[in-house]
């Protein structure tokens, strides 16, 4: 059969050996290499990484030069929301045929851009180069230059071919792709108290509510180009005096090169959990240096956290003792998960990322317990394993990683960019704990094969039954 | 925060509604994914059998996403994670790697090889590769099948379709040895519920059935105790491989009635096995010529379970009829699917105004005629359609319902009526592998479904908020 009754048989690949480590081991660690060749990694490519970054500009026109698949999988499945155009949310893609495959897509490109920037009047449009136009070799820019000059809509290339890299190079060309942009507006009525707010994604309307607290504290929130972006906040983004990057492997790169052209400071932060909440908003006001913005600071977090944390506590008593295993894109989301979980009572037994550097896992190794896993660009088998081999109780990642928790009987927490509820800021934590505890703490576990106790034998089966490998798996083999 | 509820389709980043000529070029939020994408769905229907996509992670990634957020499954699709080099000095080396780690970590008992559009247009040798690896490891280790699926060149409903196709060429021995009472079904791309009624069927027929695919328990299984590294399931390469002995095969989709290169025919000219090409068994005349075939096959009559299922379903028919008769259907999908519903539609009185397809089909037109009663002359046929032009064609002929994916939600949203979920992806509801919809039973589930879709948006526009209708 195949299947695999102890966790402990299915090994890591050789390669990959040094992308799995515990913490206590002494062993070292590697990461940022590509991915195994046959892994089934958990990794998409650098085309997704750039259409995660710039889509949620909803007034630009987004396309995809390519054929259909990479356009059609991304068809308005994340949780992004916009406050007015919702153009975002459409797939549009040169679709290339055979003969255009052969012959070059550029007419194609050009005609399709010219139509679509006719009809719907976009404030910007992207054009994406998937694997295929990285190999005909389309002049993708020059066709952008022209369709700029013809339409005076700004037509700007996305350099993403999916075989450059992970997400990461992606991240890098939308980076660039954006900074074009970057300069072009009028940066009057901005005031000395402003900032950008990168890499927040606005998912169920996160970022609404981060921009509620600094406006509450007298902070201008100048752009958030991730989450709910538009094309003009982007060409005046330059004026303001400070960047918060949130997810950082995503904005670095943008607000590197604010900081070198035009001297805007950056801060790391996060907004997903009370502390990471709290630290963010004391950062950008302890930055701007005024005792009256500190103090509003202090107010607003007072009266967030006593509003928000007594309503904690009922699901802090559920989950007390708990353990959970993450898996995410991106490193920072990790720091600020094993921290929440923390907050929660729970223990993270298990920690991955997608495309964390060297830098990232250092401070992961740092927050993380004695005998935490962590892991680089993991795959099923080797998550599988591990949520066996620690018997985990809540799982945290994406959609790809759910069916791994839900076969094994283990409660899952969506935290990627399709989730619809929002899961950032003070009312965020809530929220984040309700859905742990809910699933957590739901009772159809006790069906699980893997959990069913002697009580709950099946109907009519017998006691050597209760001997079945699945239950050694979850409970002897736990190490 | 007020949140724009418009149909982004139609909007101009100011808000107003987009007026001129509608662009044509690009494809508009597309009615397909791609090739790779049906294959990969037939080889997770093949027992032990891993899918692998030849070129860059992406691809594999994607469709893995796709594929588990309609299934809910475990979907473990392996890529050979082509990076620049390789896409311009060629795959081999990734190949070979990429089959090495694979038969490492899932000891796989198929490697079920699918090209992506970067390695086909690379011109890759698959067949070589292949070959080479197999050489060097002296014919250790699964077999390997390998299908082409340039995306540019088709749609998954291809790629699903030449799937089937290439594993039986791969597997089916010649033989001279014929078993009476054993058949093969090539289904269409179905829901698990539908692979499995037809197993049933099969019995009740007292047929024995090799079908191919059947994922019906590698996509939809049980809650494991044990990790599996393949899901358990599907049909096991031992029966491919006698599939050559059946007394007939019975191939499910118009379009493959119509492929002279189908698995069907293949079987058939190569191997002597006869071919009853038939449609999707969706509606009462569509299940009758089917369980004609299974009668013909088998030599038994209809038992009288499927009898007494007909005839519920012509008393459901009569029950609601008053309900659906006259109403107006816009219905997509993959084409052999239209065509299905298209004639169960019809046959209910419900008129399918527009048909509609993402695919590129040889006489879609043709085949639509032949199912809908009373001449298509009225319906608007889109082959190699989007949903762009699918909303075009809904806002001028103003249908009462929609059938298809959930993606035709923003659709039945701005039109503001139902949408009856069939097909792939359905990624907004539960349970998309258990919808019935092929057989009598089926259909009858499916009736329901839609009668109950219109009464339901009857009940929520009155005035008077009716409970009882
Ligand atoms: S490159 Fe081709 S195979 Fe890959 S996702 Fe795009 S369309 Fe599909
Ligand atoms: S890897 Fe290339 S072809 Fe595949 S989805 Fe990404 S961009 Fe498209």
């Amino acid at each position: 059969m195949n299947s695999v009754n102890t966790p402990s048989s299915i090994r890591v690949l050789e390669e990959r050996s040094g992308q799995v480590w515990t913490k206590g081991s002494g062993k070292e660690f590697s990461c940022d290499k590509k991915s195994a060749a046959g892994s089934v990694t958990q990794r998409a490519c650098a085309f997704c990484g750039s259409r995660v970054v710039l889509y949620p500009i909803a007034d630009a026109l987004h396309i995809v030069h390519g054929p259909i698949g990479c356009a059609v999988y991304n068809w308005d499945i994340r949780g992004s929301l916009s406050s007015g155009p919702q153009l975002n949310r459409n797939s549009f893609s040169t679709d290339l045929a055979e003969k255009e495959v052969i012959f070059g897509g550029e007419k194609k490109l050009k005609a399709s851009l010219i139509e679509l920037i006719h009809y719907y009047r976009p404030k910007a449009t992207f054009v994406y180069s998937t694997c295929i136009v990285g190999l005909i070799g389309d002049d993708v820019e020059a066709v952008c230059k022209q369709v700029t000059k013809e339409t005076g809509i700004d037509c700007i290339q996305v350099d993403s071919p999916g075989f450059k890299g992970t997400k990461k190079s992606g991240y890098q060309a939308a980076c660039e792709a954006a900074y074009k942009l970057v300069g072009t507006g009028d940066t009057s009525g901005i005031s000395p108290y402003s900032i950008n707010l990168l890499g927040e994604f606005n998912i169920a309307g996160e970022a609404w509510m981060i921009r509620g607290y600094f406006e509450k504290i007298g902070i201008q929130v100048v752009s958030t180009i991730t989450g709910d972006g538009r094309v003009d906040d982007l060409r005046r983004c330059h004026g303001a005096k400070l960047n918060l990057v949130q997810c950082s492997g995503s904005m670095t790169h943008l607000s590197k090169l604010l900081k070198d052209n035009y001297g805007i400071p950056m801060e790391r932060v996060s907004f997903f959990g009370f502390e990471d909440t709290a630290r963010a908003i004391y950062t950008a006001a302890e930055h701007f240096g005024d005792p009256e913005l500190l103090r509003r600071a202090e107010e607003l977090v007072r009266e967030e956290i006593s509003l928000y944390a007594p309503k904690l506590k009922q699901y802090k008593k559920r989950l007390k003792g708990k353990k959970a295993a993450l898996y995410v894109g991106g490193a920072f989301k990790a720091f600020s998960l094993v921290l929440a979980l923390r907050a929660l009572g729970m223990k993270t037994v298990l920690a991955g990322t997608q495309t964390g550097s060297a830098e990232d896992y250092e401070q992961l190794k740092e927050i993380c317990d004695q005998g935490t896993v962590i892991v680089d660009d993991s795959n099923p088998l080797e998550l599988a394993k591990f949520v066996l081999e620690k018997d985990v109780d809540l799982f945290i990642g994406g959609v790809k990683e759910r069916p791994i928790a839900f076969k094994l009987g283990v409660a899952f927490c969506d935290h990627n960019h399709e989730r619809k509820i929002p899961l950032a800021g003070f009312e965020g934590m809530l929220h984040f704990a309700e859905e742990v505890a809910n699933s957590a703490c739901s009772p159809v576990w006790k069906f699980a094969p893997r959990r069913q106790v002697k009580a709950l034998r099946l109907p009519g089966s017998d006691e050597s039954a209760n001997q079945d490998p699945g239950t050694l798996a979850s409970k002897g083999g736990a190490a | 925060m007020n949140i724009c509820k418009g149909n982004p389709d139609t909007l101009t980043t100011t808000g107003e509604r987009t007026e001129g000529p509608l662009p044509a070029a690009a494809t508009r939020n597309a009615c397909k994914l791609c090739t790779p994408l049906g294959a990969a769905m037939v080889f997770k229907g093949v027992r032990g059998c891993l899918p692998f996509l030849h070129g860059s992670q992406g691809c594999a990634t994607y469709i893995r996403r796709y594929m588990i957020s309609h299934f809910r499954e475990p979907v473990d699709i392996a890529s050979s994670s082509f990076s620049e080099d390789d896409a311009i000095f060629g795959g081999a080396k990734n190949f070979a790697q990429g089959v090495d780690n694979v038969i490492h970590q899932y000891a796989p008992e198929l490697i079920g090889v699918a090209t992506t559009c970067l390695s086909e247009t690379i011109g890759d040798n698959m067949l070589g590769m292949i070959k080479t690896y197999q050489d060097k490891h002296c014919g250790d280790g699964p077999p390997l099948v390998h299908v082409s699926t340039p995306a540019y060149t088709g749609t998954h409903s291809d790629g699903y379709y030449s799937a089937i196709r290439e594993l039986i060429k791969a597997f089916a021995q010649p033989t001279r040895i014929t078993q009476p009472r054993m058949v093969n079904i090539l289904p269409a791309m179905m829901s698990c519920a539908d692979l499995r009624h037809l197993r049933e069927i099969c019995a009740l027929y007292e047929l024995e059935a090799t079908i191919l695919p059947d994922y019906s328990s590698t996509l939809e299984g049980g809650s494991w105790e044990c990790y599996h590294r393949i899901s358990p399931g599907g049909t096991s390469l031992d029966e491919i491989s006698e599939m050559a002995t059946a007394a007939a095969t019975l191939e499910i989709g118009h379009t493959q009635a119509v492929d002279k290169d189908s698995a069907g025919s293949w079987l058939e000219r190569e191997r002597g096995v006869r071919c009853d090409a038939l449609g999707w068994p969706i509606g009462i005349r569509l299940s009758d010529q089917f369980f004609a075939a299974m009668a013909t096959a088998s030599n038994r009559p209809m038992p009288a379970i499927l009898a007494d299922e007909r005839g519920r379903l012509v008393d459901a028919y009569v029950d609601a009829h008053k309900y659906v008769s006259g109403k107006r259907a816009a219905i997509f999908g993959e084409p052999d699917l239209v065509v299905g519903l298209a004639a169960f539609m019809s046959e209910i009185g419900v008129r399918p105004v527009i048909c509609a397809t993402g695919s590129k089909v040889k006489k879609w037109k043709e085949l639509l005629a032949s199912e809908i009663e009373g001449g298509t002359a009225d319906v608007e046929i889109l082959s190699d359609a989007d949903h762009a032009k699918l909303a075009e064609a809904a806002r001028t002929l103003k249908p009462d319902i929609i059938l298809g994916s959930s993606k035709g939600y923003p659709l039945a949203r701005e039109l503001k009526i139902p949408l009856v979920r069939i097909g792939f992806p359905i990624h907004d509801r539960i349970g998309a592998q258990r919808m019935l919809s092929v057989g009598y039973r089926g259909t009858l589930e499916l009736f329901d479904r839609v009668a109950n879709a219109l009464l339901e948006s009857r009940q929520d526009d009155s005035a008077t908020g009716y409970s009882y209708l």
